[in-house]
Order: structure tokens, then C-alpha cells, then sequence
């Protein structure tokens, strides 16, 4: 066993190509979900997220490459594969004119559950997923964010070992975002997790390892803590100034270590963005050459860069 | 099995909550109670009308060319539209348990149709004294053709997303099906004679006369099977496109 099944992957992806038209929608996608990891994809629009989760998932085959799930291939063992997963496409598609609880049953029934398990676990999802006012509703009379509480009540209900959620917080209010990521965050206690997600704070909060991909390739891989320190070459301060805006920026420019500087005008104050070569604290040196000047320094702060930054680095023409 | 049944059983609960599914079944009511009266009333032409149903069985092949579809074309086509096939393709079932369970619930409504007909043959069997052998194989025949109707409108609603398309190509296929015993009596000759034997309403005929063939009913349900298993095949392809 031991040496069939390296890293006790739950996940295996090798080589994913997929191609709708004549360009790939992604290209050469490798990589690897241990089992009980709360594994993120990131990246804007048409980066290719939808597209890799269709295919672990078995909707659709890659054109190219191979994707194993708790060692059986999608694609060859599909039946297996989907006996192990639990799915929330990114477009929520439920069968609007039925009600919550007949909806779940069908579903239930469809994974294979017999019918005093459904029952029972009909009344837990409604209860995680705090569906309990709305259990007999007509579904398509929900609202978008409690239709998303019974896209991820589905896909939970069978407790299947993998879950796939693509833009698990996409189009619902603040307040139902917390509580879903809260959600997802439990739920990666027990099982495996699989996300998507354009939001950079999101995955950086629930996820335990980052993938951002990008035109449908993977460009960087790693826990978002080691993310955003591997990426970060520089540091950020942020140096507010009253003095003559060319001027301070040039003396600034001139300090050793100092590798960019721009100006910003924020109410009136002149507030200047000095990015500095990692690892080194040039504030001592900064607020000298600002009062050896006869400016005076309003206020100095140090930005450590964000998964965001680091993602607007990435994907530098992304349209937001 | 319970797959099956779980399909069919949404689906069935989706024709008794929808108006589309009473349309259908009010309209065929209307039109087969319509033309077994004609059947039935002694009329100008007709002073002497016999108590059968053949006028019935006769027309109610030619509506169901329109109804048939009209029941089956939602069935995937929807889903596909609504995305909810990502769901349903994704979860543990096999193809061909989403095909049956889907034709069965088009089946299970045309049969609850018919059964509402079985007034008309009720009243001839209070008010005249009707032979029941012609009534018998023609409810048979009826369930026949309506069988390969609904499989017929199985395949075309894999294949396309569009409902509507989905209701007029299979409604093209019944009714070319149905109508090509026509052409038949002007080719003559071989080709004729193959082409009466695919016709459908050419086998339904003996059904109307109180003849029971086992090569009509083979002929029927070979007819339901090829389409069932090509629905079977589109849904496969439809995964792997
Ligand atoms: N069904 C489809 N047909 C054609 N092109 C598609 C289809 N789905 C996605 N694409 C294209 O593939 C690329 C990746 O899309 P997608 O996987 O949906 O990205 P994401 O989910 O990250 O937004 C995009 O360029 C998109 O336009
Ligand atoms: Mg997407």
C-alpha cells in the first residue's frame, strides 16, 4: 500500500490539459490533495478554476492528463469517484421548483444513502447549514444566499470524503460569507476540502495550502503564510511627509535599499509608498533624511504585503 | 432500482405540479373524447355507427405524435439548461438508471392518461354492446406505440438543450415514423414492403381490429428499445464531450 499511494494523496492531478476551442483553458495542471487538507484554487475570472473542478469532480473528462481520487482514475473508475465526492458546481443549478427537504431526499437517494440515513442526516445539514425556517420551501422562492445554503447542504449530506466547492461565497451578503467560511472551515476538520475562490482574504483565511492559477496555468503554490513571504521581495512603508512632493521623493529615492517610491495625495496630505528590499528596516534612516530637510515626518508605517498584493503582482492586467 | 425510482418519482411529481403536464393531459381528453363521440354518434354519413372504439385508437396515434414529445421534451433538456445536469452527472448514478427513471415517469403519465379514457369504452359497454376483443388489443396497442412515442422523445431531449427544439425533432421522427406507410403504397415492391414494416402505424392497425400480433408488439418494443438505448448512448456522449 504504502508504496502505491505516495504522501497518502487523496488528489492526484497530473498533466491536466483542457481545451474548449483552439486555447487551452488550462495547460499542464499538476498537483496534489492530502487527505483532510483545505486546499484553495486561486484566481480571477477565466482563470480556469471551473474547468479543474469539473474535472476532479467527473463532469468532463481533461483533454489531456489524469486525475486520480482516493486512488481511483476519474475518468476510468468515474462511478467510484463519484461516490466519494460532494459537489457545489459555481452556478448553484438546483431544482428550483421542488422544496428544500424533498429536494435533499432526491439527492440523498441518488448518492445512495439509505432512507433513515437521509433522515437523519436531512436534519443535521438543515441544522449546519441553518436552514431550519425554510425546510419546506419551494427552493426557487429563495433568496441567493440561503439557495447557496442548499447547494452546500447537498453536497455535504452524504458526509462524502471529498468536498468541491466552487465560489462557495460568490453573489451572497457579508454576514452569510462569515458564516459559510466558518462553515467550510469545520468541515475541513473532518473531510477533504477542495475551493475556488477571486477572493484573496477568503482563501487566505480558510485554506491551508494556496494554488494560483492563472491563464490556466498554476504560477504559485504553497500555505498562504509561505505565499505571501516567499513572493514578498520587498516591504512596504508607508511615509507620510509635508515637504515639496519631487523633492522628497528623489531624497527618498536616494537611500540605500530603497527600490521604488511613489506619491500619493490622500485629503490634502502627501502620503508616499517607499518599498524597501526585504529584511531591512530603513525607518531610522528615512525619518533622518526627512528632518535633516526641514520636512517634517507626520507619520511613518510599515505594510507587510498581502496575499492581494502578491496576487495583483501575479495577475498584473487583471480587470477587477 | 431505488435510483430509478428516485428519478421517476421527481419527475412524476413535477407533471402533477406543473401546468404544462395538465395541459397535455386535459387536450388529449378533449380531442380523443371528441373523435371517439364522432365514432359512436349516428351522424349524416355515419347513420349507423357501430359501438367500438376505432375511431378512438385510430386518432389518438395522431395526437399523441404531438403530446408524446410534449411530455418528454423537459426531461434532460432542462436540466442541461439549468445546469442541473452538472449535479446529476456528478452524483453515483449510472446513465442509463437516469434514462429509465425519466422515460418511466413519461410512461407513468401517459398510462394515467389512458387510464382517464377508459370512460369511453365504460359507456359502451353500458349503453351498447360493444365487441371487447378490438378494445382489449387496441388499449394495447395504444400503450405500445405511446411507449415508442415517449422513447423516441427520450433521445431527442439528450441530445439538445432546447426544450422546444427537443418537443419538434421528436415530433419529426414520430410523425415520419408514423405517416410512412403513405409512401409505401406509392413506391411498391420491395422498398415498399421494408417501408410498411418500419412504419408504426402500420403496425398499430392490426391492434385496432382485435388482432394481437406478437411481431406488432416485438416490432413496438424494439422500437422503444433502440431509442432508449441511443438516449443511453447520448448521455454517455454528453459526459465525454
Ligand atoms: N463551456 C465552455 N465553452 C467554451 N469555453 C469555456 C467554457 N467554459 C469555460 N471556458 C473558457 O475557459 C477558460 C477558463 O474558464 P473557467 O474554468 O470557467 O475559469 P474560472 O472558473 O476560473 O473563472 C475561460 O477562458 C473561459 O472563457
Ligand atoms: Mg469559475
Amino acid at each position: 500500500m504504502e508504496d502505491r499511494k505516495p504522501d497518502n494523496l487523496m488528489i492526484q492531478a497530473s498533466e491536466l490539459t483542457h481545451y474548449y476551442g483552439p486555447r487551452p483553458a488550462i495547460q499542464d495542471v499538476n498537483f496534489g490533495v492530502k487527505r483532510g487538507e483545505i486546499l484553495g484554487f486561486l484566481g480571477p475570472n477565466g482563470a480556469g478554476k471551473t474547468t479543474t473542478m469539473r474535472i476532479i469532480t467527473g463532469f468532463m473528462p481533461p483533454t489531456q492528463g489524469k486525475v486520480t481520487l482516493a486512488d481511483y482514475d476519474v475518468v476510468e473508475q468515474s462511478l467510484a469517484v463519484r461516490q466519494r465526492i460532494g459537489y457545489l458546481p459555481e452556478t448553484v443549478p438546483l431544482h428550483t421548483e421542488m422544496p428544500v427537504t424533498s429536494y435533499l431526499k432526491y439527492m440523498g437517494t441518488l448518492r445512495g444513502m439509505p432512507s433513515r440515513q437521509i433522515k437523519r442526516r436531512i436534519s443535521d445539514v438543515i441544522d449546519l447549514c441553518r436552514l431550519g425556517d425554510y425546510h419546506k420551501t419551494i427552493i426557487g422562492k429563495l433568496s441567493k444566499g440561503f439557495r447557496q445554503r442548499v447547494g452546500i447542504a447537498q453536497a455535504i449530506l452524504h458526509e462524502p470524503e471529498v468536498l468541491v466547492l466552487d465560489e462557495p461565497t460568490i453573489g451572497i451578503d457579508p454576514i452569510q460569507v462569515v458564516e459559510t467560511r466558518r462553515l467550510i472551515q469545520d468541515l475541513g476538520k473532518e473531510q477533504t476540502v477542495v475551493l475556488s475562490s477571486h477572493i484573496l482574504p477568503e482563501v487566505n483565511m480558510i485554506c491551508e495550502r494556496v494554488l494560483i492559477i492563472h491563464e490556466g496555468m498554476i504560477v504559485a503554490e504553497d500555505t498562504p503564510e509561505n505565499l505571501a513571504q516567499r513572493l514578498q521581495g520587498v516591504d512596504q512603508l508607508q511615509v507620510e511627509v509635508g515637504g515639496p512632493v519631487r523633492e522628497v521623493t528623489a531624497a527618498l529615492r536616494q537611500i540605500k535599499g530603497v527600490t521604488e517610491v511613489t506619491h500619493r495625495s490622500q485629503q490634502g496630505r502627501n502620503v508616499f509608498t517607499v518599498q524597501v528590499q526585504r529584511g531591512q528596516d530603513l525607518r531610522d534612516e528615512i525619518s533622518r533624511v526627512v528632518v535633516s530637510n526641514d520636512w517634517r515626518l507626520l507619520s511613518m508605517q510599515l505594510v507587510s504585503m498581502s496575499l492581494e498584493d502578491i496576487f495583483l503582482r501575479l495577475t498584473t492586467h487583471e480587470e477587477l | 432500482m431505488r435510483t430509478i425510482r428516485a428519478v421517476a418519482w421527481k419527475e412524476i411529481q413535477v407533471y402533477f405540479g406543473t401546468p404544462i403536464a395538465y395541459i397535455v393531459g386535459l387536450i388529449f381528453l378533449v380531442l380523443t373524447g371528441i373523435f371517439f363521440a364522432i365514432g359512436v354518434v349516428p351522424s349524416e354519413n355515419n347513420p349507423f355507427p357501430e359501438a367500438s372504439l376505432s375511431n378512438f385508437f385510430q386518432w389518438s396515434t395522431t395526437i399523441l405524435i404531438l403530446l408524446a414529445p410534449a411530455l418528454t421534451m423537459r426531461l434532460l433538456a432542462e436540466e442541461q439548461k439549468l445546469g442541473t445536469i452538472e449535479l446529476l452527472l456528478t452524483s453515483p448514478v449510472r446513465d442509463w438508471e437516469i434514462i429509465l427513471g425519466k422515460y418511466a415517469a413519461s410512461l407513468t403519465f401517459l398510462l394515467a392518461m389512458l387510464l382517464l379514457t377508459l370512460y369511453y369504452p365504460l359507456l359502451l359497454f353500458i349503453f351498447a354492446d360493444p365487441d371487447p376483443g378490438p378494445i382489449y388489443s387496441g388499449y394495447l396497442g395504444l400503450v405500445l406505440y405511446g411507449a415508442a412515442a415517449l422513447a423516441i422523445g427520450m433521445l431527442t431531449t439528450t441530445i439538445t438543450s432546447n426544450q422546444i427544439v427537443a418537443g419538434f425533432v421528436a415530433m419529426g421522427i414520430i410523425a415520419a415514423l408514423s405517416f410512412v406507410h403513405f409512401s409505401s403504397e406509392l413506391l411498391g415492391g420491395f422498398s415498399a414492403l421494408l417501408i410498411s414494416e418500419i412504419g408504426l402505424q402500420s403496425h398499430f392497425e392490426d391492434f385496432g381490429r382485435g388482432v394481437i400480433d406478437t411481431k406488432h408488439i416485438v416490432y413496438f418494443l424494439s422500437v422503444t428499445a433502440v431509442f432508449l438505448f441511443l438516449a443511453i448512448r447520448a448521455l454517455e456522449f454528453r459526459r465525454w464531450r
